[in-house]
């Protein structure tokens, strides 16, 4: 397998004890694009992202990077102190060494440039991810990786922010990995979505990837109930710790199982193209 | 001004400059039961010290560290509950030091001093261990301030932006270890903690960043070293714990203003 991804994640292995928390997993990140990586929780996602990060050492694979890469990174959750005192501007200065006119250029990219002067714990949900953004701006990144960057914000704001990464996407040209467990939210912008339960259920377009059944086993009736009614037939099957019980021909063989086709029923959509393999 | 007195004033101010802003970190941090930990085994220090005829302050100093270091090992090892394992490796170092003072033959130590300090009682020769460990402590907080800074916002962060947290948080543990050894004379091994916390508790209501709190944490700790002695002075009272009385009235008058 040669290829010249900006970044590549091959047969990455992790166990906690003897749970088996990532499977075999292999992926490609293209410079200049959003790929999102989606799963329903405890699906191993954010071990994926901290293996990704260099903050945990996979037990086996290899994870190809640039050298000196710059990664603006965005946790899941920032909590602080309340006894730390920390303005918004300070809390940048910790990032990288800018001036005060970088500074108020990154948030006014990420439009909370109002809140310089504030302290860091008074902000709300949506604030906060959006300094934590324009912290990670500050470090020129050529990876921003996003972590559930959408998490305590309501709808309207969500639309607003993936609207937000995909400019910081086309201004800033690096690529963008996040973590989601909504596809039909970041479906509009994103290129490609890895589908992640333990291991790599299915990849590729996100077009692609809401039809491809073994995604809509693993979302099942109520996770993936804003797609439209689908009856279909699970392909395989996951046990309560995500493992797969039975076979999982979306990762193993090549060719659609052929019950997958006439049990999908989408009302508008048709099953398009090819299901990517792991 | 009788020349103690002087002495018991310098030092005291000495180690409140110090205390602030590395108290700052032992509030932001929240390892106020991680220092009385530290604080407790430094008796095992001074005994090992005289055991082994070393500098009293370097074996405080190397005991403190080599406990810091078991703790955070035992931590990672998930055994038990951390506040546990503190209360656990408090008590019985605290122990542990004074069961081994008891075998020292020869030797009359005045444990009262150890545990509640001797601030009256200040040499030349701790005064010169006080400055020359503070300029060592305060020139490393200069160095290590914003790793440090950005290792207690989120370690996370810290790493993924190059830091390395492991390093920045040894030398955090050594620099808590030295100012127990130096402030083992002015409050005792007992109430070092709260020299390290109630002043720059008291400044978090008067600060608006971090430096600020570190500023006013060294400043609130001054007034009460002089509150204390000068109360000590005039009602005879121990002077540690008069200091630690100073502290504490600040910290509740600070919370009579209006927080900014």
């Amino acid at each position: 397998m040669t290829n010249s991804a900006f970044i590549q994640l091959q047969n990455v292995n992790l166990h906690f004890g003897n749970r088996h928390v990532i499977q075999n997993v292999s992926f490609d990140i293209e410079s200049n694009q959003i790929t999102t990586l989606i799963g329903p929780n405890g699906s191993g996602k954010s071990t994926l992202v901290r293996i990704l990060l260099g903050l945990q050492l996979p037990d086996s694979g290899t994870i190809g990077k640039p050298d000196r890469l710059r990664i603006g990174y965005m946790p899941q959750k920032l909590h602080i102190e309340p006894t730390l005192p920390l303005t918004v501007e300070r809390f940048m200065k910790l990032a990288a060494r800018a001036t005060s006119a970088e500074i108020l250029g990154a948030l006014k990219e990420v439009n909370v440039e109002h809140l310089l002067k504030n302290p860091m714990q008074k902000l709300s949900g949506g604030e906060t991810q959006r300094v934590m953004l324009a912290r990670a701006l500050l470090r020129q990144p050529q990876l921003l990786v996003l972590d559930e960057p959408v998490q305590g914000v309501d709808i309207t704001g969500q639309i607003e922010l993936y609207e937000l990464i995909a400019q910081i996407r086309d201004r800033h040209q690096c690529a963008v990995f996040m973590v989601s467990h909504d596809l039909h939210m970041v479906m509009a912008s994103t290129d490609k979505v890895i589908c992640l339960n333990h291991h790599i259920c299915c990849s590729g377009h996100p077009e692609i990837v809401s039809n491809d059944p073994s995604f809509i086993a693993l979302f099942g009736r109520d996770g993936a109930s804003n797609l439209a009614l689908y009856s279909h037939h699970h392909n395989h099957q996951h046990d309560a710790h995500g493992q797969v019980i039975m076979d999982h021909p979306c990762v193993e063989s090549t060719e659609s199982p052929p019950e997958s086709q006439q049990q999908l029923s989408a009302p508008s959509k048709q099953q398009q193209g090819d299901r990517h393999h792991g | 001004m009788a020349d103690f007195l002087l002495k018991a004033l310098l030092g005291g101010i000495g180690v409140a400059i110090i205390a602030g802003p590395l108290g700052s970190f032992v509030v932001w941090r929240r390892m106020a039961y991680f220092g009385d930990t530290l604080a407790h085994s430094a008796l095992l220090g001074v005994a090992l010290g005289i055991l082994f005829d070393l500098n009293l302050n370097l074996a405080v100093v190397m005991c403190c560290v080599l406990l810091a270091l078991l703790l955070v090992s035992l931590q990672r090892k998930r055994i038990i509950a951390t506040d546990t394992l503190l209360g656990i490796m408090a008590h019985s170092s605290l122990s542990l030091g004074l069961v081994a003072i008891s075998f020292l033959p020869d030797v009359r130590i005045d444990l009262m001093s150890y545990l509640f300090g001797d601030l009256l009682a200040i040499s030349k020769e701790d005064l010169f261990w006080i400055y020359g460990g503070g300029m060592l402590v305060l020139t490393l907080l200069a160095i290590l301030w914003n790793p440090l800074l950005a290792f207690t916002v989120n370690e996370d962060l810290a790493r993924v932006e190059g830091i390395p947290i492991n390093l920045v948080r040894l030398a955090l543990m050594l620099l808590v270890g030295i100012v127990i050894a130096v402030a083992m004379k002015i409050v005792g091994v007992l109430l070092i903690t709260s020299l390290l916390i109630i002043p720059a508790a008291a400044a978090r209501r008067l600060s608006k960043t971090p430096e600020q709190m570190a500023f006013f944490a060294s400043l609130i700790g001054c007034i009460s070293v002089c509150l204390g002695l000068w109360g000590s002075y005039q009602w005879d009272t121990p002077a540690g714990p008069s200091v630690v009385v100073s502290a504490a009235l600040l910290f509740v008058f600070s919370h009579s203003l209006p927080s900014r």
